[in-house]
């Protein structure tokens, strides 16, 4: 490709997820359905503004799925999986198990080979990682039963591409083709079977080894740099460093970068290499939604229309019937099963690196490859739509009767005053506490089961995304005065704040924080009234160590108040003073700041607390001037 | 017997010498309920219904306070405000306290001389104090002369040390139901000095 022709093509991308992805947003549809519709749009199906026969974008765009497997392996920190364990073996490992032998079963009895239909039974009961964590996000149910959930299968199915890989050989069943001769070929071809796995097991100790040793000492040398862009270089290098060394020994990408992810996750500049990496991940996976979409071989499904179709279907049925009943064993909430089995019905990325795989091995024909590559990419932009279904149709249904009807008439005979944003932990408290004193709340939330409840409990209630226009809109945003924002992921929360601030520029709202640089973006968007989630409860803890300890309890307090102001007042005076250009060694910042936190938070400073009742210079007095006229 | 109810007012006591050393004396009198306002409410929300239910259980109130400005330290008067209710402590339907006694109990960093119409002060203790007086009248009940530790600026130990016998005196008369005989007395000191300790 020369210059012309790459700009003219990222000019093409870009036009298209720009004015795509912001009207699917708006119509509630979600930026993956965007990115999709715009390929499709932009592909050879429609304006053919695009020639991608070679697949060089495909593999470009593959990149974003390495990337957002390394930042999810930086996410997940030993004690995450840990506690994750159980869902991530046992549910992803009977979805897998179970997807996989109904899909081979029914494969067989079509009358494919029993290695075909094995092979297929595999790579169909993968999902995609990519949209179904994008969409997640996007609701904000990450943290969710559904969502922890959603992750722990797949990531499951993400670890299984590796066994996968090196179990497909063993399903040869046709003759090797020229195939493989197109591929670059790799270091470890021409190598016995065990120096391979001896090279394959080698890099994986490499990586495990590099990343202890070699690029945590590396990444400290560059933030010294304080050139924030050679930070993001060598974010950008370990990823496709990792990337090209596992292509060489012939594994997949994603994983290597996955395993890197995971052994960088407890170093000190794992925020870092997040924010850094974040936007190109955005870009590169937007471009794949955009590449798959563009790939939908519309001609082939022409062709064949009930086949696919049926395909299609078929095949989110039946992964769609074990994610139901997994869930239901999981005990999600009829609505929350719902939402797993449609979310994670699709078939994911990894299928289209298996399939040429597998075509290249001689295990599945090429009629039946690209037959399957349409279904896949069907199936991902099936997806959104398939959940948008559920949110529209069944959501509303499975929650308690009449809500839709019920919202109508609550913005017509009622107007609270105060709306609360997320009715977790936080914001049960501070809804409980205003609802002890009669003020009416609306209450906006995305967790089924809590909105049921609350809805049987009189609440007034909206289920759903609270950063979403409409949303607020429909809860009464434009009369409320308040809006309490309790919201779970601190992004979130900013995201509200945005749609408020455009929408209704009158809403006094009242945020909380998660800590103190939470609290400084807060101050950046503007915010006036930030609540620090620990701040209170540890000055409080501060206060009974006191009391323990003998101090007055009426001194103890006194002390916390007075030291909670400081704090305040020196959390604006820090967030005044703060650089953006330094702020790339947030991590040792981090421990600059607390210094100088430490440092005016001196004894000193808290003495002056209880002059007034100091009488050291009235006894003083008392004792020079016999009759003073100072003292009372 | 009668029980004593001593409401202890002092915002930092970890700087206090008097009181601090007056309430050791409180450990071997059974008839005193010692209750320390400030540590039981360092936020200022009082309790009404436990205050309320503390004073039915006792006959005589004592407000122990440092003099500070001519008065209590700040939490007194919240408590005042809030616990004596309209209709339960005063009014003509509020007579729970009827017939109880009530006292202060100070200490003050000007010595006793001040405190008349030609010293420095101007008035006495029991003019400055004559809001405390007039309230526990209005809740019907009778009002002691106070019990006044004063000049605490330039007090030596070993006057301390009296001041700690008499208001030791002073409490064990009070739960002996020895009240004072004359209630129009500037000073309950000035009561006890027949027992042979001398006052200021
Ligand atoms: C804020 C404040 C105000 C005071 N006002 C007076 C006053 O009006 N008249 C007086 O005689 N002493 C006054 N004093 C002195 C105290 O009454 C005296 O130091 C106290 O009774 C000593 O008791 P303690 O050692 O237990 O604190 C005041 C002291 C303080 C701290």
């Amino acid at each position: 490709m020369d210059q012309q022709t790459f700009l003219t093509q990222a000019m093409i991308f870009l036009a298209a997820a720009v004015i795509m992805v912001p009207i699917a947003k708006r119509l509630g549809l979600g930026s993956v359905l965007g990115y999709l519709l715009a390929g499709i749009i932009i592909g050879p199906a429609v304006l053919g503004l695009i020639h991608n026969d070679s697949g060089d974008i495909m593999h470009a765009a593959e990149f974003g799925v390495v990337m957002m497997l390394f930042l999810i392996g930086l996410e997940l920190e030993p004690a995450l999986l840990w506690r994750l364990r159980k869902s991530i073996i046992g549910l992803g490992g009977l979805q897998v198990l179970l997807s996989a032998v109904i899909i081979a079963g029914i494969s067989f009895g079509l009358g494919l080979p029993w290695q075909q239909a094995v092979a297929l039974g595999l790579i169909l009961s993968l999902s995609s990682t990519a949209i179904v964590l994008q969409t997640l996000q996007e609701k904000g149910l990450m943290q969710q039963p559904v969502g922890r959930h959603s992750f722990s299968v797949l990531l499951f199915q993400d670890i299984a591409v590796i066994p996968m890989l090196a179990l497909f050989p063993l399903l040869q069943n046709l003759p090797l083709g020229d195939a493989t001769g197109d591929e670059h070929s790799t270091l470890v071809d021409g190598l016995p079977a065990w120096l391979q796995t001896l090279v394959v097991l080698g890099s994986v100790a490499l990586i495990i080894g590099a990343g202890r040793f070699v690029v945590r000492p590396l990444l400290r040398l560059v933030a010294k740099t304080r050139q924030r862009e050679v930070f993001t270089a060598t974010a950008l290098l370990l990823v496709i460093g990792i990337a090209v060394l596992m292509m060489q020994v012939g594994l997949s990408p994603a994983l290597g970068t996955f395993l890197a992810g995971v052994v960088l996750a407890n170093s000190e500049y794992r925020h870092e290499l997040e924010s850094d990496l974040e936007p190109f991940k955005g870009l590169l996976l937007g471009l794949f939604f955009i590449a798959v979409g563009a790939s939908i071989n519309f001609t082939l499904v022409a062709a064949q229309p009930l086949i696919i179709g049926g395909l299609v279907l078929g095949v989110m049925a039946a992964k769609a019937v074990v994610l139901y009943l997994l869930g239901r064993s999981a005990k999600l909430s009829l609505n929350d099963r719902f939402l797993f089995a449609f979310g994670l019905s699709q078939v994911g990325e990894f299928a289209f690196v298996l399939l040429t795989f597998t075509n290249q091995h001689g295990i599945l024909p090429q009629e039946l490859t690209s037959l399957m590559v349409a279904v896949v990419a069907l199936s991902m932009a099936l997806t959104p739509l398939a959940l948008l279904v559920h949110e529209h149709l069944l959501a509303k249904r499975l929650q308690p009767a009449n809500a839709s009807a019920r919202q109508q008439d609550d913005a017509i005979d009622e107007h609270n005053q105060v709306i609360i944003a997320g009715f977790g932990h936080f914001g049960n408290t501070v809804g409980r506490f205003l609802r002890a004193h009669k003020i009416g709340l609306t209450i906006l939330d995305n967790d089924a089961d809590r909105v049921e409840l609350l809805r049987r409990m009189g609440f007034k209630v909206y289920y759903g995304d609270a950063s979403r226009h409409e949303l607020l809109a429909a809860a009464g945003a434009e009369s409320a005065k308040l809006i309490i924002i309790c919201l779970e992921p601190s992004e979130k929360r900013l995201e509200l704040i945005e749609t408020i601030k455009k929408h209704f520029p009158n809403l006094r709202m009242l945020v909380r924080a998660s800590n103190r640089y939470d609290a400084y973006d807060l101050m950046n968007a503007g915010m006036l009234h930030i609540y620090r989630e620990t701040m209170d409860t540890s000055l409080r803890v501060g206060v009974d160590a006191m009391r323990f300890l003998g101090f007055r309890a009426y001194t103890a307090q006194r002390a916390a108040s007075l030291f909670f102001k400081k704090d305040e007042a020196n959390l604006r005076k820090l967030s005044a003073i703060r650089d953006e250009e330094e702020y790339i060694l947030s991590a040792r910042e981090k421990i600059e700041e607390l210094e100088k936190l430490l440092q005016t938070d001196m004894v000193q400073n808290m003495q002056d607390i209880e002059r007034g009742w100091d009488e050291e210079s009235l006894i003083d007095a008392a004792h020079r001037a016999s009759d003073a006229t100072v003292q009372p | 017997m009668p029980r004593l109810l001593l409401l202890f007012a002092h915002p930092a006591l970890e700087k206090s010498r008097i009181h601090k050393r007056l309430i050791r004396e409180l450990k071997s009198i059974p008839q005193v309920t010692f209750h320390d306002l400030y540590e039981a409410y360092p936020d200022f929300n009082i309790d009404i219904a436990t205050e309320q239910q503390l004073l039915l259980s006792h006959d005589i109130i004592a407000f122990q306070h440092p003099f500070y400005w001519y008065s209590a330290p700040a939490i007194i008067k919240q408590w005042m405000d809030l616990v004596l209710e309209h209709g339960w402590a005063y009014g003509s339907e509020g007579r729970m306290l009827e017939g109880k006694k009530a006292l202060n109990i100070i200490s003050s960093g000007g010595p006793r001389h001040v405190y008349a119409p030609e010293g420095r002060n101007r008035f006495t203790y029991r003019q400055f104090l004559a809001p405390f007086e007039q309230s526990v009248r209005l809740c019907k009940m009778d009002y002691l002369p106070p019990f006044v530790v004063p000049g605490t600026h330039r007090m030596e130990q070993q006057d301390l040390e009296t001041f700690a016998a008499l208001y030791r005196q002073a409490l064990i008369l009070l739960t002996a139901g020895n009240a004072p005989t004359d209630p129009g007395a500037e000073l309950l000191n000035d009561q006890l000095t027949s027992s042979g300790i001398l006052t200021h």
